[in-house]
């Protein structure tokens, strides 16, 4: 068969190698970045045979937003925002839009996003797909709860606006990207004085301890997290820090400083990026443990009402670019699970692990959630949620993690999908007990699976 | 999908009685394999070697393969890619033969090169392009030390996996970029029933310690794995030595 007789199957666009944020599994794909509607539109009508997937920022740490060999669809170029209701507290933008350019577009005026995780480098699509939770999440919920309406381009090329309360946006919300590309949404806001935040810090000595504190006065604090020493053995183990705070009020602000006489204005260090010649090994025992020694030290044993900025309190990383790069060209695995209230003996029993274990963790978080999000397949539950970041190379990791899975499963827990890339397919359904629903919506909306990414058939979602 | 560390999920033996291929199934089996696909030729040794990995819990399809047919490799291949993506190819099908034999019996020496080497490139070939258009996957080609440098005792052998190694080196650079990753396997000696009766060589392995180091090449996606890992230095010193001395060397 001659060439110019085989049938066009692979348009010509070059391929693009892409990886998650933890640089773990690269495939390829043909990376397209619509610049109107019209042409995501005609990106989802000619994704080819092996589908297509929108992608935001690549800040999932898994393979959510790739899709080998088929289309993967750039939202980044995307990025207007359309209205926003300054009295109302309100705002309409497209799905590409980072929640930092939000947020640089938003203090100013007085209005803060209602959920931001640990990085402000990703877009409003992105979080609605992963339906993404912050340092509020027990008081404030995930991202989608404050997400009225979204407008959605659907597998046959129309383009739907669903509303909260839908099947479509119970799926959308946390559904990876699977049920379609989120064009527009709208976002309700939270009322900031100031862009500084009031800081409360303590130690705690353990792991008991530290629940304990969070368990007694977290309703006190919209947001709160702790760091945790995985590292730490014997007594020790869990030891952490717990800082939690609220937005400062501007009588916080002292008076003729310079913060006060720009009380909203948008302040975000930033370092050199990490190169990325970084050797593998860089995170090894000894470097993590004395890291995380000097950060256990560093804290104050309890510390109340420091400011600090907001990118300080809510987005320590974004400071230093590529931060992912220090774990070297084998990458890195983050886990992250949740067990509901009264399954406390089972996180124990994996902080135990993983203390015993010794892995070079040197990020490691853990919150407590509040109520779930309606999403089918959103991730947060009421209950405890631990995450940390593990050298991919480590020799074990993969049965390691493995048993992991199987405490967090047979706890009633699950892992966040978002930064999933390495979960045993048969334990999804027990994990996601809407997975049916899920799927079901999808035949339903998509029966040709124009929606694909290595995610979805590496899981069977 | 292949996970952060590089496990796949499906996995496709090309030669699939041999012992090495069969050994990196069971030990990927045990992680994150559930579709297997032996290729090979018919015969009892192929069934019993998938009811051998049924049992294990993975889902085996047997499927008839012959690297001295090359014009049916397109067929046979892509019947296996249309049913779903394969994360791994296995290319692990080879003959050592008889280097005395082979020596007096041209013919015979011709089948050992069609078998190891042509019949590598059109299987490789076949498999790269749809590894290629699903945008990821591996092709692991099982070479030998023997490609290394030509030996009076098995230089047939040799020449035939020499011209392997070189193809799949090339054949990686032509798919970097691709999502497709080529690694080139090459054991030393492997006590297996292709070497029974052979007296063995220093730094002889084993079949189950080459599917171990396949692992981590994949979890790395390393391009070139030895097993074991010390043969690297060993024959960077014997590429090196003058073919006077090589010659004399008693193995």
């Amino acid at each position: 068969m001659s060439a110019d007789t085989v049938p066009d199957t692979a348009p010509s666009t070059p391929l693009t190698s892409l990886t998650g944020w933890g640089r773990t599994a690269p495939t390829a794909a043909r990376l397209i970045r619509p610049r109107t509607y019209q042409e995501a539109v005609a990106a989802v009508r000619d994704c080819g045979a092996r589908g297509g997937i929108p992608r935001g920022l690549g800040r999932a740490y898994g393979d959510a937003a790739q899709n080998a060999g088929g289309a993967v669809l750039d939202m980044t170029g995307l990025d207007r925002i359309h209205a926003i209701d300054v009295t109302g507290g309100t705002v309409l933008c497209d799905a590409g839009v980072s929640l930092h350019r939000l947020m640089e577009v938003l203090l100013p005026l007085g209005w803060f996003v209602p959920v931001t995780p640990g990085t402000r480098h990703v877009t409003v699509g992105g979080a609605i797909g992963a339906d993404i939770h912050g340092k509020n999440h027990h008081v404030a919920g995930s991202f989608s709860r404050h997400v009225p309406a979204l407008e959605l381009l659907t597998a046959d090329g129309g383009i739907q606006t669903v509303g909260q309360d839908t099947p479509l946006f119970d799926a959308t919300a946390g559904g990876m990207g699977l049920t379609g590309v989120i064009l527009t949404a709208t976002l309700r806001l939270q009322p900031v004085e100031t862009s500084w935040m009031l800081v409360d810090t303590e130690r705690a000595d353990d792991l008991d301890d530290l629940m304990a504190r969070i368990t007694a006065t977290d309703h006190h604090y919209p947001y709160s997290v702790a760091w945790i020493d995985l590292l730490a053995r014997g007594s020790a183990t869990g030891r952490a820090v717990l800082t939690r705070g609220d937005h400062a009020p501007l009588e916080a602000l002292g008076r003729g400083t310079r913060a006060r006489r720009d009380p909203l204005a948008f302040r975000a260090t930033r370092l050199p990026t990490a190169p990325d010649v970084l050797p593998d090994g860089l995170l090894s025992r000894r470097t993590v443990g004395l890291f995380n020694e000097l950060w256990f030290r560093k804290a104050p044993r309890a510390r109340t009402g420091r400011l600090q900025t907001l990118s300080a309190f809510f987005h320590p990383l974004d400071g230093v670019p590529h931060w992912n790069r220090i774990y070297g060209r084998g990458g890195f695995v983050q886990y992250q699970f949740v067990v509901g209230h009264g399954q406390e003996e089972a996180l124990r029993r994996i902080v135990r692990r993983v203390a015993a274990r010794r892995c070079p963790s040197f990020l490691a978080v853990l919150k407590r959630f509040g109520d779930a999000s309606p999403g089918w397949l959103s991730f947060p539950v009421p209950g405890w949620t631990l995450a940390l970041d593990i050298p991919a190379g480590l020799p074990g990791l993969a049965a390691f993690l493995d048993g992991l899975d199987e405490e967090v499963a047979a706890a009633g827990g699950r892992v966040y999908l978002a930064k999933d890339s390495r979960l045993r397919p048969d334990l999804l359904a027990a994990m996601y007990p809407r997975l049916a629903d899920f799927r079901a919506v999808r035949a339903e909306l998509d029966p040709r699976g124009v929606f694909a990414s290595d995610l979805s058939r590496r899981l069977g979602l | 999908m292949k996970d952060a560390f590089g496990l796949p999920q499906s996995l496709l033996v090309l030669g699939g009685t041999s012992e090495i291929a069969l050994a990196t199934a069971r030990r990927l089996i045990v992680r994150r394999t559930r579709t297997v696909w032996l290729a090979g030729r018919p015969s009892p040794a192929l069934e019993v070697a998938a009811d051998g990995l049924r049992t294990l819990g993975a889902e085996v399809h047997t499927v008839t393969f012959d690297a001295l047919d090359p014009e049916s490799h397109e067929t046979v291949l892509g019947k296996v890619f249309a049913e779903g993506d394969v994360d791994v190819v296995l290319l692990a099908f080879g003959i050592l033969g008889d280097q005395a034999h082979d020596e007096r019996e041209p013919v015979s020496a011709v089948r050992v090169a069609q078998t190891n080497y042509t019949g590598a490139v059109s299987a490789g070939l076949v498999s790269a392009r749809a590894l290629q258009a699903q945008g990821h996957g591996s092709l692991v080609v099982l070479s030998s030390v023997a490609a290394e440098r030509a030996r009076r005792a098995n230089f047939i052998y040799g020449s035939s996996k020499a011209g392997l190694d070189t193809f799949a080196q090339g054949l990686g650079d032509a798919l970097h970029g691709t999502g497709v990753h080529v690694m080139v396997v090459r054991p030393g000696f492997v006590r297996s029933k292709m070497t029974t009766g052979l007296e063995q060589a220093p730094l002889a392995t084993t079949p189950h310690a080459v599917a171990t180091a396949i692992e981590l090449g994949l979890r790395r996606r390393s391009e070139t794995v030895w097993v074991p890992g010390s043969l690297r230095l060993v024959m960077a010193a014997l590429r090196h030595l003058p073919r006077g001395v090589f010659r004399r060397l008693p193995f």
